[in-house]
């Protein structure tokens, strides 16, 4: 049995589903949609939802709510983003687990509100000050909304960060037949609660670590333990320092436990043919357009191999390094001037072998990019 | 065993200038918990930025130090997320100018927390430069010849926004542990605006003392003491109210049972190019609806503006006995015409149609050019909210795409019975549309 269903009524199940019990959001278009959802859905099953009066108390209520053990969660648009980033950093610093969803759309500013586009990819990276890894998914339809809302908020209690589900106004608006048990929220409810470990510690240290790529074991504000918790840089007990031994440990640890773990991230569907010459990569509802290329390529018999990239930070390395294999054209199809295409030419520079040749197919008009313009460049 | 908290603070000298009015504020602030004798597991000092965002350290309790302006944003989520806690956000004048609009919002709210700003007219801890408080004349790294901008009534402006228990005091009145008490004691958001000395910057900036601070207060003719004590629900309190009165869950996935049959062998590519107040969007999802109800796959995508009751209205709707997965249009086998504004915001695909493609088009809208089979519509006695799902409907019939009754099915399962009924009614005069 089938139903027909939006990507941001399937953001919401997939929050539901992953145990999402506090949610703070301002209207923006075309995040808005996940924001009437959840302020309808989350009181009726005994979590918060509020609508707060800018985007900076929306993410900063997330934080507070993440604190105290919420499972919380806020959407947003480009725009929004912008006002997210310091937030961003405190969420990054202090190591809160949190879901940030960003409904791309086009350009800077107020950009086109109601018009599709894939330009925040390097912002989701790169948006606060500090430079640090930070973790996006990016899903292609419903139930992929669905599945990587509930793996986004799994990432982000595993390694206590920010974790973006980096979406875009059509995937979000978009509606799709998906089976219903895709995007079930009654589905698999995710045990997030924390660490019994940790009850009534004797002196717990909220940030105590073995090694460099650990994760200090969470305690929520109320629970067993006396948590301390700062945006400054701290030592393990969360007092702040200017030692640089423990300065360099806390600035190291923020990028290992992220850089050494990114196996357990890597999402990819790779679809490589043998024999094939030519790898499209692309992500989103850009994505969807180019699995319409590699299957007409193929039905007039031409060879192409073709690569989802789910978790698009950290770059999936591993899993782009394998497909590109034997491959002498890389086409990278995003709806931005080339964002994602960096990564790979990056990655292309550290091949041994023969270095393939790589192309964009890229658009800014917020007109979608066809699956003729894809398969123009593939022949 | 009960345990009596002798005191809150831990062993570490407060870090202040000598003669800042930090240190006793913080002292009459463990006083004031003494005197509670609260569980520090379920209190949390939340600090702000600046001299006074230093605080949290010296208590052994939870902690939070976050972001300038925005320490209310989190104790409210805190609050949000475990009413147990007790919350008091310490605060400066600074963070009360960055953080204006959350100060407004929480006494709005009035959300269970407690804030104790510590206000000292100037920014301490980056140079000594003005901030909201600074009162006029008042000499500051960036007021060289005074301040020229009118001092913000911190503890007026939260009273008469909805705090229910303010209070304006200086850091030198002995009932501060006694106010600070009933200020976290009260179940809704208390403000404590305590004007204090900045022995760094703003005492020998403006030789101002101790006496000048009270001189102050009655200068500007502000109220002092407590200004607001007032019974009223505090925001989670409410909330919760609200929620237990809501009914169970609302989304619900509705599977469509697929029992009508289609005889569509590829995807037929519908563009529906209409206006706001048509109906379109949401006639575009019925149809497929009555597409899925019919065994089919459907997609459907929209464009608009960003205005609501006006501008063009466009939806792409693909129906395909295989899975969809681009979900753009470029070369439309069914357009529909209902308006100028869509037609023209889809004229790109109107331009690219063929002879294998029908125009459906309002008979008014008419004459066009155009190389698509062209079938004009007679909606003339079509009220403007019909027009869409009216004629989707004649062009089901008329296109064969899927049988009519999967559409009626789809009005009655997904749409509110009142419009469900108007929809059908207007549905059975679709026949006629096509001639």
């Amino acid at each position: 049995m089938r139903e027909f269903i939006d990507g941001a009524e399937a953001i919401a199940r997939g929050a539901i589903a992953a145990g999402c019990n506090f949610f703070a959001g301002y209207p923006i278009t075309p995040a808005t949609p996940i924001l009437h959802h959840l302020i309808t859905e989350l009181p009726r099953i005994g979590g918060v939802a509020i609508q707060a009066e800018d985007e900076i108390a929306s993410i900063g209520m997330c934080i507070g709510a993440a604190m105290a053990g919420a499972k919380s969660m806020t959407a947003t648009s480009g725009p929004g983003i912008s006002l997210y980033s310091e937030n961003i950093g405190l969420a990054v610093m202090g190591e809160v687990p949190l879901v940030i969803v960003d409904v791309m759309r086009l350009g800077p500013a107020t950009g086109g509100a109601t018009t599709v586009g894939q330009g925040d990819v390097q912002f989701a990276q790169w948006g606060t000050s500090g430079g640090y890894p930070i973790i996006a998914l990016c899903p292609t339809n419903p139930p992929e909304c669905y599945s990587l809302t509930v793996k986004a908020f799994e990432l982000a209690a595993r390694f206590r960060c920010p974790v973006f589900l980096l979406t875009d106004r059509e995937v979000v608006a978009t509606m799709s037949s998906v089976e219903t048990e895709a995007c079930d929220p009654d589905g698999a409810r995710l045990d997030l609660k924390i660490t019994p470990k940790l009850a009534g510690r004797e002196s717990f240290v909220p940030y105590q670590i073995a090694k460099a790529d650990d994760v200090p074991d969470f305690s929520p504000y109320g629970g067993p333990n006396l948590v301390r918790f700062t945006g400054s840089t701290h030592d393990e007990r969360g007092f702040l320092t200017k030692d640089p031994e423990k300065v360099a440990k806390l600035n190291q640890h923020l990028a290992a436990k992220i850089d050494a773990h990114r196996q357990e991230i890597e999402l990819v569907i790779s679809d490589l043919q043998p024999r094939a010459k030519t790898l499209v990569v692309s992500y989103g509802i850009t994505a969807r357009s180019m699995l319409e290329a590699v299957a007409a390529t193929r039905r007039k018999g031409g060879k192409v191999s073709s690569l989802i990239i789910h978790s698009l930070w950290p770059v999936p390395e591993s899993a782009i390094t394998h497909a590109m294999h034997g491959i002498q054209r890389v086409i990278v199809a995003e709806l931005n001037l080339g964002q994602y295409r960096r990564e790979l030419e990056r990655l292309i520079s550290l091949l041994s072998e023969k270095r393939p040749e790589i192309l964009g197919v890229n658009r800014v008009d917020g007109e979608l990019i066809t699956p003729q313009e894809i398969s123009e460049t593939v022949l | 065993m009960i345990t009596e908290y002798v005191t809150y603070r831990n062993n570490s000298p407060y870090p202040f200038c000598l003669g800042c009015s930090h240190s006793i504020v913080l002292d009459q602030l463990n006083t004031a918990l003494v005197k509670l004798q609260l569980d520090p597991h379920k209190l949390v000092i939340v600090s702000d930025i600046g001299c006074s965002g230093l605080s949290d350290q010296y208590f052994n309790t939870n902690a939070f130090h976050g972001l300038h302006g925005r320490a209310l944003t989190y104790a409210t989520g805190m609050k949000l997320a475990n009413p147990d806690l007790k919350l008091v956000v310490i605060m400066g004048d600074g963070g009360c100018g960055i953080g204006g609009h959350h100060l407004l919002n929480a006494a709005r709210r009035n959300i269970g927390v407690t804030l104790l700003v510590l206000n000292n007219f100037n920014y301490g801890m980056t140079g000594g430069q003005h901030s909201v408080t600074t009162p006029h004349g008042g000499v500051t790294s960036t007021t060289r010849a005074g301040s020229i901008e009118r001092p913000l009534d911190i503890a007026g402006t939260v009273a008469v926004n909805g705090a229910s228990f303010v209070v304006r005091t200086t850091a030198f009145d002995k009932e501060l542990p006694a106010l600070m008490a009933e200020a976290i004691m009260n179940d809704g958001f208390s403000v404590l605006d305590i004007w204090e000395l900045c022995a760094a910057y703003y005492v020998p900036n403006n030789a101002f003392t101790r006496k000048d601070l009270e001189k102050q207060i009655s200068t500007l003719d502000f109220r002092t003491g407590v200004i607001r004590r007032e019974k009223r629900t505090e925001y989670f309190r409410a909330y919760s109210e609200q929620s237990a009165s809501l009914k169970k869950p609302v989304h619900k996935p509705m599977a469509l049972d697929a029992h009508f049959t289609s005889t569509i062998k590829r995807p037929v590519r519908i563009l529906i190019a209409g206006a706001a107040g048509q109906k379109v969007v949401s006639s575009a999802a019925l149809l497929g609806t009555g597409a899925m109800l019919s065994g089919l796959w459907a997609t459907k995508r929209d464009d608009y503006p960003v205005t609501v009751m006006t501008g063009h209205s466009v939806s792409e709707v693909i129906l395909s006995p295989e899975e969809i997965f681009y979900t753009g249009i470029e070369q439309p086998d069914i357009y529909l015409a209902l308006a100028a504004e869509g037609m023209k915001a889809a004229r790109r695909q109107f331009a690219s149609m063929t002879q294998a493609s029908t125009l459906y088009i309002r008979h008014d809208l008419l004459p066009v050019e155009t190389n698509a089979r062209t079938i004009p519509l007679d909606l003339k006695r079509v009220s403007r909210n019909q027009l869409a799902i009216t004629s989707l409907a004649a062009v089901l019939r008329h296109a064969n795409l899927y049988p009519l009754e999967a559409l009626q099915e789809a009005i009655r399962a997904t749409q509110r019975p009142v419009i469900a009924e108007e929809n059908l009614k207007a549905i059975e005069k679709s026949s006629a549309l096509t001639g």
